[in-house]
């Protein structure tokens, strides 16, 4: 090295000096311990050096946030989207604060419900991911709980004290009669409100057309208050909208660089060209927000496109991109992805907070797919906590599945019981609408107790005499 | 008799269509005793997969009764145990010094046109249940058609990963590599086996460049149906000189339409 320091950030503790050389690395060593950041070789090296990085990020400027990129502005259209479109009115109040300041501020009464939803515009998501490193996980909860985000289409999601559920009735060969009698079990355990959405097994536009009129066809023979869709690349739904299928959701996986979002095979553009061709077909009836993310922690280093940022940061990124188009659910599918990123319950269960609490510090429709695989260091004992804190934190939606088991996806992740237990628990109502039907429908018996009907109500009966026999 | 605290589903007789575990009734609104513990057990299986070491000791000798007089390779990839294997991705893509100096020692003159190589992956239960019924198919249909092909020995890679094949036949400068790997277990299929190709393997190559299939096993593909998709595969691969997203699996082309077939019984025709 040549005489000037190679770091930009020093920290003395005690004897010893600790030093950063950027922010980007000050960002990723202040990061709480996870497996995709040591392989990605960006994670602090010892427990001390994470607290000290943690202790200097704190005394870092907000402000510095705009001017000292992570991802070159040049080269990448999120890091422009992030920058062009910040709003300096909204982030006035915030203006003057460290990361650490942010922190307190976020915690004190100061920042009260209204206040956030004013100030949402100001944050960049890498302040959010900055002040999330700083925060404990019950921080993540009461800060979230305080953020109030609510999207509509044909029933209204995410008002404060109510938790929906996304059906997910996913069958390995897309056979219609598997798929409808995971559609049936779901409804009738109370779940659905926030979509029914199906992965497709086989990928491509006829299949999602075939999928797309399936679903269709019963929200509208039982005039359910809820949406569908069908969770294919965006480009295939471009090409089912213009085919004239019913989509009422385009859906897209999406990451927080713009050389992740290559690999996936869409940018910016496709998602504006997507939205708009879904609004065109006005199928909303109380609401327009007609898009579905996902995200999910160590998709840019899966792609090899992560800029050495820490895989949190490079989540929060994925957020400018959602919000951009006002979805009506983003959810973060954060123990999918492996071991390799995500370690074991502990990792996820943080994982899980911290992207909740910055998706909604950024105001977005923020669900989780509380979820693990086989071969990472967790169980269902990991998911009911963590579907408990989500529950607790205000979390707008929640997956459901038959008995936590993606036949499909071979991953576990939480059953239409689940939702039901938090439901219970924390007295979380399905959207007023859903809840409305489930009430006319007789499938709860009593819906401020969330008690189901002991029978198979009227309307379920006569299909399934029709397929069993009597 | 009938147990008041769990409500059963009528509904449960759909399980007939699907796997899915549908109609597991309630007690209260929580999942009764008996389909708990059914979920528990499926996943302390799957579990297991992960974590039970491949018995090279007792799948060797199985190995070399499939060609008789030809050597069987044990390899090793980077990844020392499990934990390292399911934390670096990058280790299990590579072999270790030791085997990589074992495959150079083993190089003949004539290039071999196919390695087959079997590794762990995420299920040893899968290689110990599927690789050897699986091969005792595959391998005369191999070597005994038309046009035979040269096959280099067989070679067993612990904590393996899919990529580790692309090294073994870059090292045995193999035309094209077949790797037999146990995949990811699901809690209905810890036995799961995927079977990956690619054509002039070398490290560093994506998942771009091989064609795969999977859930190969008993209760999935069956072994006749995946010796056809893979030699379907596989002479295509020769024919056009490569493997991947170029490569397409039309094998399956005249079976898509029965799926059109099935009905929507919740709505009424």
């Amino acid at each position: 090295m040549n005489s000037a320091s190679p770091f930009q950030f020093r920290h003395t503790v005690g004897s010893h000096t600790f030093g950063f050389r950027d922010l980007k690395e000050l960002m990723a060593k202040a990061t709480p311990a996870r497996s995709g950041d040591r392989l990605a070789g960006v994670a602090a090296e010892s427990a001390e050096e994470r607290v000290v990085a943690q202790m200097t990020l704190a005394e870092v400027p907000l402000q510095q946030f705009l001017q000292d990129l992570l991802v070159p502005y040049e080269s990448d259209e999120i890091t422009r989207l992030i920058i062009d479109e910040h709003d300096k009115t909204a982030f006035a109040p915030i203006a003057h604060l460290t990361v650490g300041g942010f922190r307190d501020w976020l915690l004190s009464d100061l920042a009260t419900p209204a206040i956030l939803t004013q100030i949402r515009a100001g944050v960049t998501p890498e302040m959010a991911a900055a002040v999330s490193k700083l925060m404990r996980n019950q921080d993540l909860i009461l800060v979230a709980k305080k953020c109030e985000v609510t999207t509509a289409f044909r029933n209204t999601i995410g008002l404060p004290g109510h938790l929906s559920t996304r059906l997910q009735p996913n069958h390995p060969t897309d056979d219609l009669t598997g798929i409808a009698a995971s559609i049936l079990d779901g409804l009738l355990y109370a779940n659905g409100d926030a979509v029914i959405g199906i992965n497709p097994a086989t990928d491509n536009v006829a299949q999602t057309c075939r999928l797309l009129h399936m679903m269709s066809d019963v929200i509208e023979h039982y005039q359910i208050p809820t949406q569908s869709c069908v969770l294919t690349h965006v480009t295939n739904t471009i090409e089912a909208i213009d085919q004239g299928a019913p989509v009422d959701l385009v859906f897209q996986s999406i990451g927080g660089t713009q050389a992740t979002n290559d690999s996936f095979g869409f940018n910016l553009a496709t998602l504006a060209e997507a939205q708009a061709a879904a609004l065109s077909l006005q199928r909303g009836s109380v609401g327009n927000n007609v898009m579905y993310f996902e995200t999910g922690q160590g998709s840019a280093l899966s792609a090899n496109a992560h800029h050495g940022v820490d895989q949190q940061t490079c989540e929060a990124r994925a957020y400018a991109v959602a919000r951009k188009f006002s979805p009506l659910l983003v959810n973060t599918v954060v123990g999918f992805i492996g071991p390799e990123y995500l370690y074991d319950g502990k990792e996820i269960t943080r994982a899980g907070l911290e992207d909740h609490f910055c998706g909604k510090l950024l105001g977005l429709p923020m669900g989780c797919d509380v979820c693990y695989t086989n071969h990472a260091d967790a169980d269902q004992n990991d998911m009911d906590n963590l579907l408990t804190l989500l529950g607790v934190a205000g979390c707008t939606f929640v997956m459901g599945i038959p008995g936590s088991d993606d036949i499909m996806l071979n991953y576990q992740t939480t059953s239409f019981h689940d939702a039901l237990y938090a439901r219970r628990v924390l007295g979380l109502k399905p959207a007023p609408e859903f809840g409305l039907w489930l009430q006319q429908m007789e499938i709860f018996r009593n819906s401020d107790r969330f008690v189901l009907n002991q029978q198979v109500p009227d309307a379920f009966n006569q299909p399934l005499q029709r397929l069993l026999g009597a | 008799m009938t147990d008041d605290a769990v409500t059963a589903n009528p509904w449960l007789r759909l399980r007939s269509f699907t796997d899915a575990r549908i109609g597991l009734g309630r007690a209260g609104i929580s999942i009764p005793t008996q389909p708990l513990l059914q979920f528990q057990l499926a996943h302390a299986k799957a579990r297991d997969a992960v974590h039970t070491p491949l018995n090279v000791d007792s799948l060797l000798p199985l190995l070399q009764s499939l060609q008789p007089g030809r050597q069987v390779l044990q390899l090793h990839s980077q990844a020392s145990d499990r934990a390292l294997y399911l934390q670096r991705p990058d280790y299990g893509r590579l072999l270790d010094e030791s085997s990589a100096d074992r495959l150079n020692d083993s190089r003949v003159t004539k290039k071999p046109e196919l390695a087959i190589v079997i590794a762990d992956g995420l299920s040893a239960l899968a290689i110990e249940e599927n690789v050897v019924p699986f091969l005792r198919r595959l391998l005369p249909l191999l070597t005994d058609g038309d046009d035979p092909w040269q096959l280099a020995p067989l070679c067993v890679v612990e904590q393996g990963r899919v990529a580790v094949g692309d090294h073994v036949g870059e090292l045995l400068q193999a035309d094209c590599v077949l790797m037999l790997i146990g995949e990811r277990p699901g809690l209905s299929s810890p036995d799961s086996t995927g079977l990956y190709l690619t054509w002039k393997p070398r490290r560093g190559l994506t998942d771009a460049s091989r064609n795969c299939i999977s859930n190969i096993r008993p209760a999935g593909l069956s072994y006749s149906d995946a010796c056809r998709r893979t030699l379907y595969l596989l002479n295509e691969a020769r024919r056009l000189k490569l493997s991947g997203v170029q490569l397409k699996d039309r094998s399956d082309d005249h079976s898509t339409a029965v799926a059109a077939e099935q009905r929507n019984f919740l709505v009424s025709d």
